[in-house]
């Protein structure tokens, strides 16, 4: 099409007229303000903004994609570990964190309808219900996950540490920190509580007063942890009655199957990466509020509220899988 | 400045609202009744946990995940009446991860099973010692000696 029809070309397919085009080539469109100097209509860059947002969410699917494979891989070499541990999620929260997200997405889609008709108040009521909903998804994220850390519910290493009852991760650590190479001459110390925390503490470790007694013996001897430290915080725990109060059960329990660890591995990487979603949401819902809030969208410009809810779909729309696939295994 | 789209008011029921200059309005009754479905379509999956099918449990929850996204897509996020190259691109992503979920899981089903089952030897051996009591102690490998 040669150059100088474009301008009769340009609004014809929308119903409008030209009036607009009185300025010429410049940056500013006086009946499309929103109108990049590039773009000939508003179809046009709605519809190339729209390519460029479906091409992003493709190349989310598959970022996704390959976690989900990680996760079917996992599952199919150990479905016992899934079946054991996917009790140890709580389903309530999970089943309501669904039922927030649904409704979010319900109100984000609302959102788009109130910025295509011009409701300006309605469009920020959405938007900041969207918001309500996202962060909601994120307090019970976090209280999710923080049990779990408490109780050692984690991926690698740390799943098989043992936990007191009010220590927690720090206890847990001190006790890696107060495992040492042993001399020569230590190895020969009797098993007696005082003298054996004498044989496995240097010189060099620093404890805080009472903290060593506090530790619970691990469940589980890591490769390469002196023999002689089990005994001695076997020693301890048995002489301090007051530390018998696990909260890592999973390590007392007989039936669960090895690499238990690995489910909790794909937990997290994937609740993690589709929260970084959703708090990523929460930036450009914000964004979306405070341009909303300035009048910037109505029927002939609502590009970023559209795309935005696309992007907050997809959000959802990951999370319809995670729920069943880690909450609802039997 | 120049902003001449909010002066226009809701008007009337939800189908003659407003038409935007670009794009497809979806009514809002479309948009309730698709949270509507994904939200009883979420008490379903939960109540299927306390159905004991065995396998089809799964195939069972991924379908009704699956309905579920291809509600918040198709009306959602308008991909009903969005173009069809956007269509196209979507569907041939989660081709994709399906193609390279299939082909993963073919080859995970031709792994020989595990050769070391229970603790590492120089971890039983420790446990053996130190905390025969502890269930974790008692997972010991049969294949080894």
């Amino acid at each position: 099409m040669s150059a100088h029809a474009s301008h009769g070309d340009h609004h014809g397919t929308q119903g409008h007229d030209d009036h607009g085009h009185g300025g010429g080539h410049g940056h500013h469109n006086a009946e499309y303000p929103f109108l990049a100097h590039h773009f000939e209509t508003p179809a046009q860059q709605f519809d190339s903004a729209k390519l460029g947002m479906w091409l992003f969410l493709v190349t989310e699917v598959l970022f996704f994609g390959a976690l989900f494979v990680g996760y079917a891989v996992l599952r199919s070499r150990f479905p016992d570990v899934f079946k054991y541990a996917s009790a140890y999620l709580d389903t309530t929260m999970g089943a309501i964190n669904t039922g927030v997200l649904i409704l979010s997405s319900l109100t984000m889609a609302m959102g788009v309808y109130c910025a295509q008709t011009g409701r300006k108040t309605a469009l920020i009521v959405c938007l900041w219900l969207t918001m309500a909903g996202a962060a909601g998804f994120m307090v019970i994220k976090y209280f999710e996950y923080t049990h779990k850390f408490h109780v050692h519910l984690v991926w690698g290493e740390g799943f098989y540490k043992p936990v007191t009852d009010d220590g927690g991760l720090q206890r847990a650590e001190l006790s890696s920190t107060a495992v040492v190479p042993l001399t020569p001459a230590q190895t020969t110390m009797s098993s007696g509580a005082v003298s054996a925390q004498q044989a496995a503490t240097p010189s060099f470790v620093q404890l805080p007063a009472g903290e060593l007694t506090a530790i619970a013996p691990p469940a589980q001897g890591p490769a390469g942890m002196a023999p002689e430290v089990i005994d001695a915080k076997a020693a301890e725990h048995a002489a301090d009655p007051s530390t018998h109060g696990h909260e890592a059960l999973h390590l007392q329990d007989a039936s669960m199957p090895p690499n238990t660890h690995l489910f909790f591995a794909i937990y997290y990487a994937m609740t993690g990466l589709h929260g970084i979603h959703v708090l990523i949401g929460m930036g450009v819902i914000g964004w979306l509020i405070v341009r909303a809030s300035r009048g910037d969208f109505g029927p002939k410009y609502y590009t970023p509220v559209d795309l935005v809810g696309l992007y907050w779909h997809i959000v959802d729309l990951v999370w319809i899988f995670l729920f069943p696939l880690f909450y609802l295994i039997d | 400045m120049g902003h001449a789209h909010s002066n226009s008011g809701p008007a009337g029921h939800a189908g003659h609202a407003v038409q935007p200059l670009v794009g497809h309005l979806v009514a809002p009754w479309i948009l309730f009744a698709t949270g509507t479905a994904l939200i009883i379509l979420t008490m379903v999956t939960v109540a299927m946990r306390y159905v004991d099918l065995g396998e089809a449990n799964l195939f069972i929850a991924l379908a009704i995940a699956g309905v579920k996204a291809t509600l918040v897509s198709l009306f959602f996020m308008h991909l009903r009446w969005d173009r069809p190259f956007n269509q196209l691109m979507f569907l041939g992503g989660i081709v994709f991860v399906v193609l390279m979920m299939a082909f993963c899981l073919m080859d995970t089903g031709q792994y020989r099973g595990a050769q070391f089952t229970g603790n590492p030897v120089d971890v039983q051996a420790v446990l053996d010692r130190d905390a025969p009591n502890a269930p974790i102690a008692a997972k010991k490998s049969p294949d080894l000696p």
